[in-house]
């Protein structure tokens, strides 16, 4: 059984520009793959390229427009709450309670997993101290933590629901170069030491390669390849990631136009 | 793998979150306290302004007293149900102001536990804030209750929060088909449903069309058993709690049909997010 089963996932939003006008945009053209259990595979793409579309439709936030979702067997859309006990998510957003603590968020999200105060009392501090997030600033309101160690709660609160399967939509995005090792190597072990699976959606293409068994590059809502790194660029015959996608869409990684643009306020 | 769990363990994991829910806010409460109290300030300010006219009826000071207390449970009715309002609408507007809307939205608990949750904690705060609201202008007013039953209006407004509760649910799918405006619909659904049931006046001085929709708000009972158990000191009456259990049973499922709807339509066309 594949850990995450996507076949032929479509999605597309429609927004109303004005009474009578309708904008339709794909986020996802009928997008295939499959990720193996303990595996580690990194989407690429661009602002607007459907990875957050992707990401929140395999967190049951999203309804398909077509295609098929499954996590560990369980359908993503129809079985929403097995997938909802198996999966977690870091996203580029911290997203906490601004006015309550560290300890205050993740035992509102911990109860959710249905951990009881009588676990939660060991577990979350257990858990900051081996995300490195200092005893002293437990019950310190999140709005007064850097943007660096709201992440590291946000990993605890990944971390603390032991999720079979994580989902990481840009999770080092905007951190200063030291909290993005950290988060780097929190990774690392989350697949090493619990077996985790880890889709991993960046636009950080060093770290797809570093992180990453497999790189998938998600362009304009369509996904053009998925295969480990050294095959990617065997295929394009070129040395960078970079590279292989100019050589597979004719653009620049950061050459975004409008579209593009729109794209992502539409998703 | 399978994540299916036996049904004694899905009740306890249930309950843990609806345990979160109310906890959660709980230390909300606590973070907003001061806030809270100068909104509890303005309430009792509200609600005076209300009794106060009851003080500048030409009529026997027993009669002014009457009025007053009449006045006054409407007012508490009202702040009572804003509460309920609020709070229970909250399940959507706050954890999108928050931005945690996504991740509570995707945690493997049911949406009924999640609401019922937040009908609980509503319950009880309201309450906290009805009775200090009520002490607070009986002392600054100095109306005189005679034989008050506390214990049997309660009762009632516990029965009558049933109610509230899904009516409130109902409203709660409000800011999820429209993050800028949806939580201020749910000021209106409360305004409406208080004109139509008497809050500050008998249902017969309403035209006929209105008092047929009184009869099917649950506020119309919950004011006037409540006003006969302060001003009269009656218990529970069943013309009042028959109607109100009624209402409960069907608004609560209703509510959550209504809350499951807006949130398929809010997955449709992606509207489960921060940004809205």
């Amino acid at each position: 059984m594949y850990a995450v089963e996507v076949h032929n996932l479509r999605k597309e939003f429609v927004r109303r520009d004005s009474r009578l006008h309708r904008r339709r945009r794909v986020a996802l053209k009928d997008v295939t793959f499959t990720i193996e259990r303990g595996e580690c595979v990194a989407i690429l793409g661009q602002n607007g390229s459907g990875k957050s579309t992707l990401v929140r439709l395999l967190s049951t936030l999203l309804i398909d427009d077509g295609g098929s979702a499954k996590i560990f067997g369980h359908d993503a859309f129809k079985d929403t709450r097995p997938v909802r006990r198996l999966v977690n998510r870091v996203s580029v957003e911290a997203s906490f309670f601004k006015k309550m603590s560290a300890a205050e968020n993740l035992a509102y999200a911990a109860r959710f997993y249905g951990m009881t105060p009588k676990v939660t009392r060991h577990a979350i501090p257990e858990i900051l101290e081996r995300v490195g997030f200092p005893a002293d600033r437990r019950g310190e309101a999140m709005e007064h933590l850097s943007r660096g160690m709201q992440q590291k709660v946000a990993l605890a609160r990944a971390l603390l629901t032991s999720p079979v399967l994580l989902l990481l939509d840009e999770p080092t995005t905007g951190l200063d170069p030291r909290s993005k090792l950290e988060v780097q190597d929190f990774i690392r072990e989350m697949r090493t030491l619990h077996d985790a699976t880890i889709l991993l959606c960046t636009h950080d293409m060093k770290e797809a390669e570093d992180l990453a068994d497999r790189v998938g590059l998600l362009d304009r809502g369509e996904l053009l390849f998925l295969e480990p790194v050294e095959n990617v660029k065997r295929r394009f015959g070129v040395d960078t990631l970079e590279e292989a996608f100019f050589a597979a869409t004719g653009r620049t990684f950061e050459q975004e136009d409008e579209e593009d643009r729109d794209r992502e306020v539409f998703a | 793998m399978s994540a299916v769990m036996p049904r004694s363990q899905t009740i306890k994991h249930e309950l843990v979150g609806l345990v979160g829910i109310v906890e959660r806010n709980v230390y909300l409460t606590k973070r907003y306290f001061l806030w809270d109290v100068a909104f509890l300030l303005w309430t009792i300010a509200n609600t005076l302004t209300i009794v106060f006219i009851a003080r500048g009826v030409n009529v026997p000071v027993s009669q002014q007293n009457a009025l007053a207390t009449k006045f006054l449970v409407g007012g508490v009715i009202w702040a009572f149900l804003g509460i309920i309002f609020e709070i229970v609408t909250e399940t959507v507007a706050w954890e999108r102001w928050e931005g945690t809307i996504e991740y509570t939205f995707m945690a493997p608990v049911s949406r009924p536990v999640h609401l019922f949750g937040m009908g609980v904690y509503a319950f009880f705060y309201g309450i906290l804030r009805a009775t200090i609201l009520f002490f607070a202008v009986v002392a600054f007013i100095g109306i005189h209750l005679h034989h008050p039953n506390y214990g049997a209006a309660l009762a009632l407004l516990a029965i009558a929060s049933i109610s509230f509760i899904g009516i409130g649910m109902m409203c709660a799918v409000l800011p999820l088909i429209s993050p800028e405006k949806g939580m201020q619909l749910g000021f209106i659904a409360q305004g409406l449903m208080l004109v139509v049931s008497g809050v500050y006046y008998s249902v017969s001085v309403l035209p006929h069309w209105m008092q047929w929709i009184s009869k099917v708000s649950p506020a119309t009972y919950a004011l006037r058993g409540n006003r006969a158990q302060i001003l009269n000191g009656a218990g529970l009456a069943w013309a009042d709690v028959w109607p109100l259990l009624v209402i409960g049973v069907v608004s609560i499922p209703l509510g959550l049909v209504t809350f499951r709807a807006g949130e398929r339509f809010a997955k449709k066309h992606g509207k489960l997010k921060r940004s809205g």
